[in-house]
């Protein structure tokens, strides 16, 4: 069984968001809200600056501290990929998997359920990259099966220098950052 | 770019993408083409188009579900976008969707500028222009009118007016914004850089940016050509007051004082000049006056630049040698938008002549010589003489402006002189944002008797039309054919997705109709565009159904560099790379680049400086929904230190001043380290105060506002903007 990851170049990405555009559209998401978003972290003092840009978005975690807060069973591990998805039909809209989330990553769709990124799972299991992998004009993001060594988002994180998001979280996040 | 975190933004109601009916009363001319939508096809239907959200023009596929629109890709075949749009096009669906567009021709019925119309029918639009039209030619001549447009989209409506017997355009695109860039290289090289830019980034191995701010600003194929030469590891050297996100990418950042570019370039070609880093041969070849520019440019050391530019000689040193590691693929990027102090067109002197130091132009990783896709045009009949000279330029004012000038054109409708001029026809270009001084031009607006503006949205220059005509987007219309001069040759077309959601039309058919009015319907001799299009593209072997299946077709393979084939040839008076200018020398300028200090701010003032974010395009996407979702307004860059002194908190909303007394809108502090003490930084576009725009009223500063003053380029009448000071005023 594959589980799918994505590798992001932060020396590549620009930042200008058309990741999160394509998202929007792909997935109609609703005004005011996003599922995934743009964080510039920077370092430094002029004119000794770093900036690190990161495409953010739900981590697809392997330890899912939203799934297993969830009372009802909406929130679970989707056998295709190990991809975290909520059921809108079974999803009551507690809010307990937003607090749970340590990357603030779920919002409630006006529709009242849990809503967040799904890894474009309905287009991955067509065999199409998600929406923001494939609009990303600078080729900085990768998707692919984590436990697969020979796929390109392993031979990535062996290869390149790289860090996940708040890792003392003990979620064991799975987009991992090219630094 | 701001960090952003879904949390912020704001819930605005009422309105959900993909809802926006189509409800449309079509005119039967465009009816036919959308049957599709109307009877809401089930399914998926992938249409192939080309993108409006910038001038850039690339391919895309829009998609439709079940009707309804859903998306806009990167058409693959489309050698500009290679199947993958920028922010703005992906957001493309957000411009039909946008419930502030403009819906039905509008007449003003109070003064100008109140913004107080009334809805009419095109007919009485129309025959409201025409009629003024008339009277205008017969007081005082056809050329009393002007045009005013950017992009495509004002092909139809240049013809009409042609027609009508006028040859005043202009486009701010000049004036105010790559003319300097272009006259400097056609000094030099005899030839323009040209939109889309002829710079070969992917191959270039040295890459030097000089304020362009690539990856913000988003002109598509430039930022994925810049994405790979950031992975082949290229050595980027940028020069920006600012730390772009460019800079962050960059093996040198050189963060210059303003206004001092013209110092370091000097002093970069002292120093390749001094140690001879540059290519003899090439020079040899092709050269002209290079012993009289190389005796000039000696005194112009780096321990000469040093205070002006405030970078360390060492580093200037430094980065001239990279460059000239990597020559001829090293260049030196031209910039777009160069109208900054006045010199600029030196400037961009200065820039061509370092680049022909590397032996660049023509050269693979330098500028190519772009190649286009020919299509005749359409036989029509010949446009009345012109009686009179275009007014934007008298007496060649401005010796070496190779484009008309708007900023001329308002002159001479303050001034009545050389001529006066009566009538303004503006299409999609906000000219209260685009030109500096935002007081002349409503002055300018005063002394028509008839003022028509062609959009898509009420920008703040529809707000002082007499007759507003309302465009559908380009997801609604077919418009003129696309082939860009660029590495291949293509062209794409441009056709109807969906119904235009209210009474707009498309720019051909008002263009069409217009004429008809004005009794030139014989220089419309096609019924409809189809018409028109299927014509052309029958001449060349294509046919119009064949062209909207695939979106794009790909011409011949042609030559693009020197190396494969290109004769080097240069259109210069001397037929050479003309190192010192005898042109300029015979007209009272430098005939080598010089540089002079700019005014500084005074105490407790910082240089207003302004630029691009991805996600918006000048003054005319903050109302569109999705891409105001990615950024609802701009904020003003301030240094730590500054912000510290002067009490300055992050997001605190503040207004800033100018030297001349002018107040902005309330604006948002981002303190930050990626500034130099000494300038602020804006994002240019936001701050509308159009009250029909809104959505985006009142959302952030205009920097158009602040520039109050501007410095006129005297080789070709482009305006430096880069000349105001603000200071900060802690109201909220
Ligand atoms: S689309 Fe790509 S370059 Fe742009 S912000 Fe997203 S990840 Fe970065
Ligand atoms: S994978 Fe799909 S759902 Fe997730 S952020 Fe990307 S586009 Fe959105
Ligand atoms: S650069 Fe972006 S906005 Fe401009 S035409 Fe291309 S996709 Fe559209």
């Amino acid at each position: 069984m594959a589980r799918y990851g994505m590798v992001i170049d932060t020396k590549k990405c620009v930042g200008c968001m058309d990741c999160v555009v394509a998202c929007k559209t792909e997935n109609n998401v609703p005004e005011g809200h996003n599922r995934d978003w743009i964080v510039t972290v920077v370092n430094g003092k002029f004119p000794s600056v770093n900036l690190e840009i990161q495409s953010q978005r739900c981590n697809h975690c392997d330890n899912t501290p939203c799934v297993a807060c969830c009372p009802t069973g909406a929130s679970h591990i989707h056998e295709v990929g190990n991809v975290v998805l909520v059921e809108h039909n079974m999803c009551i809209g507690c809010k307990a998997c937003l607090a749970a989330c340590p990357y603030d990553a779920r919002f409630i769709n006006p529709e009242g359920y849990a809503d967040k990124c799904t890894f474009c799972i309905h287009r991955v299991e067509k065999g199409e990259l998600p929406a923001c992998v494939s609009v990303c004009p600078t080729h900085c993001m990768y998707f692919g099966d984590l436990d697969d060594p020979n796929s390109e988002v392993s031979k990535l994180i062996s290869s390149r220098k790289n860090h996940q998001l708040i890792p003392e979280a003990g979620t064991s996040p799975r987009i991992f950052y090219l630094t | 770019m701001n960090s952003i975190s879904r949390r912020k933004f704001l819930k605005i109601s009422g309105f959900t993408i993909g809802a926006a009916a189509a409800v449309s009363t079509l005119s039967p001319m465009i009816k036919g083409a959308n049957k599709f939508n109307k009877e809401k096809v089930k399914g998926i239907q992938k249409i192939p188009t080309y993108c409006d959200l910038c001038f850039w023009k690339c391919g895309a596929v829009a998609y439709l579900k079940d009707g309804e629109l859903w998306k806009i890709e990167g058409n693959p075949e489309d050698p500009l976008s290679k199947g993958r749009l920028c922010p703005r096009g992906s957001g493309g669906i957000g411009a039909h969707s946008d419930p502030d567009r403009l819906r039905s021709p509008l007449i003003r019925t109070r003064n100008r500028g109140e913004e107080i119309w009334k809805e009419v029918t095109w007919d009485e639009a129309l025959d409201y222009i025409a009629e003024k039209m008339n009277k205008i030619k017969t007081e005082y001549g056809p050329e009393a009118v002007a045009f005013f447009a950017h992009g495509i989209g004002g092909t139809f409506l240049k013809h009409t007016l042609n027609a009508y017997g006028t040859q005043n355009f202009a486009a701010p695109s000049f004036a105010q914004c790559r003319g300097p860039r272009d006259v400097g290289f056609e000094l030099t090289f005899g030839e323009a850089i040209g939109s889309p830019e002829r710079t070969d980034i992917e191959n270039s191995k040295c890459l030097v940016l000089l304020g362009s701010h690539l990856g913000e600003n988003m002109h598509n194929s430039q930022v994925q050509e810049f994405a790979n030469a950031v992975q082949k590891d290229a050595a980027i050297i940028v020069v920006d007051p600012r730390f772009s996100v460019a800079a962050s990418k960059a093996k040198y950042y050189l963060a210059i004082k303003p206004g001092t570019d013209i110092a370091l370039l000097l002093a970069w070609m002292n120093v390749i000049v001094s140690e001879k880093l540059y290519d003899v041969d090439y020079i040899n070849k092709f050269g002209f006056g290079f012993e009289q520019f190389a005796a000039e440019i000696s005194q112009y050391t780096p321990e000469w630049a040093y205070p002006e530019t405030g970078i360390d000689p060492e580093l200037i040193r430094t980065t001239a040698r990279v460059m000239s590691q990597y020559k001829p693929a090293t260049l030196i990027h031209p910039g777009r938008h160069t109208t900054w102090y006045g010199d600029d067109s030196q400037r961009s002197r200065a820039v061509a002549l370092l680049n022909a130091l590397m032996g660049s132009w023509g050269r693979k990783g330098g500028f190519f010589f772009p190649t286009k896709f020919a299509v005749p045009g359409y036989p029509y009949p010949a446009y009345p003489e012109p009686i009179k000279p275009k007014v934007d330029n008298p007496d060649k004012k401005y010796p070496f402006a190779s484009e008309e000038i708007t900023t001329g054109i308002r002159d001479a409708t303050i001034t009545g002189k050389p001529y006066p001029i009566k009538s303004w026809f503006v299409y999609a270009t906000n000219l209260i944002h685009a030109l500096p001084n935002e007081d002349e031009t409503i002055k300018a607006i005063q002394n028509l008797d008839l003022m028509v503006v062609v959009d898509v949205i009420p920008s703040e220059i529809a707000g002082w039309a007499d007759v507003v005509l309302p465009e559908s987007v380009y997801l609604e219309r077919y418009d003129e054919l696309h082939s860009s001069p660029f590495k291949e040759q293509f062209l794409g077309i441009r056709q109807p997705v969906i119904d235009a959601p209210g009474d707009q039309k498309p720019n051909w058919w008002i263009a069409k109709k217009l004429a008809e009015k004005l009794g030139l319907g014989n220089y419309y001799p096609w019924n409809n565009i189809e018409e028109y299009l299927d014509f052309r593209l029958k001449k060349i072997g294509l046919s119009l159904d064949e062209l909207k299946k695939k979106g794009i077709v790909h011409g011949n393979k042609a030559p693009i560099y020197f190396e494969d084939g290109i004769a080097p040839e240069f259109g210069t008076p001397s037929g050479k790379i003309e190192f010192y200018s005898p042109q300029l020398a015979a007209a009272g300028f430098d005939p080598v680049p010089k540089y002079k200090r700019p005014d500084q701010p005074p105490a407790g003032y910082f240089r207003l400086l302004f630029g691009r974010a991805p996600v918006h395009t000048f003054s005319r996407t903050q109302s569109n929904r999705i891409l105001m979702d990615m950024m609802e307004e701009n904020e003003v860059w301030v240094n730590a230190d500054i912000a510290n002194r002067y009490g300055l908190k992050n997001a605190q909303h503040i207004r800033l001043k100018n030297q001349d007394g002018v107040v902005s809108n309330k604006i948002k502090v981002k303190i930050t380290e990626r500034i130099r003490t000494d300038c602020v930084y804006m994002v240019h576009g936001f701050g509308h105060n159009s009250k029909m725009l809104k959505s985006a009223f009142g959302k952030g500063a205009s920097d158009a506002q602040l520039v109050t003053k501007y410095v006129t380029d005297p080789l070709m009448g482009g305006t430096g903007m880069n000349v105001n000071f603000v200071t900060f005023e802690m109201e909220a």
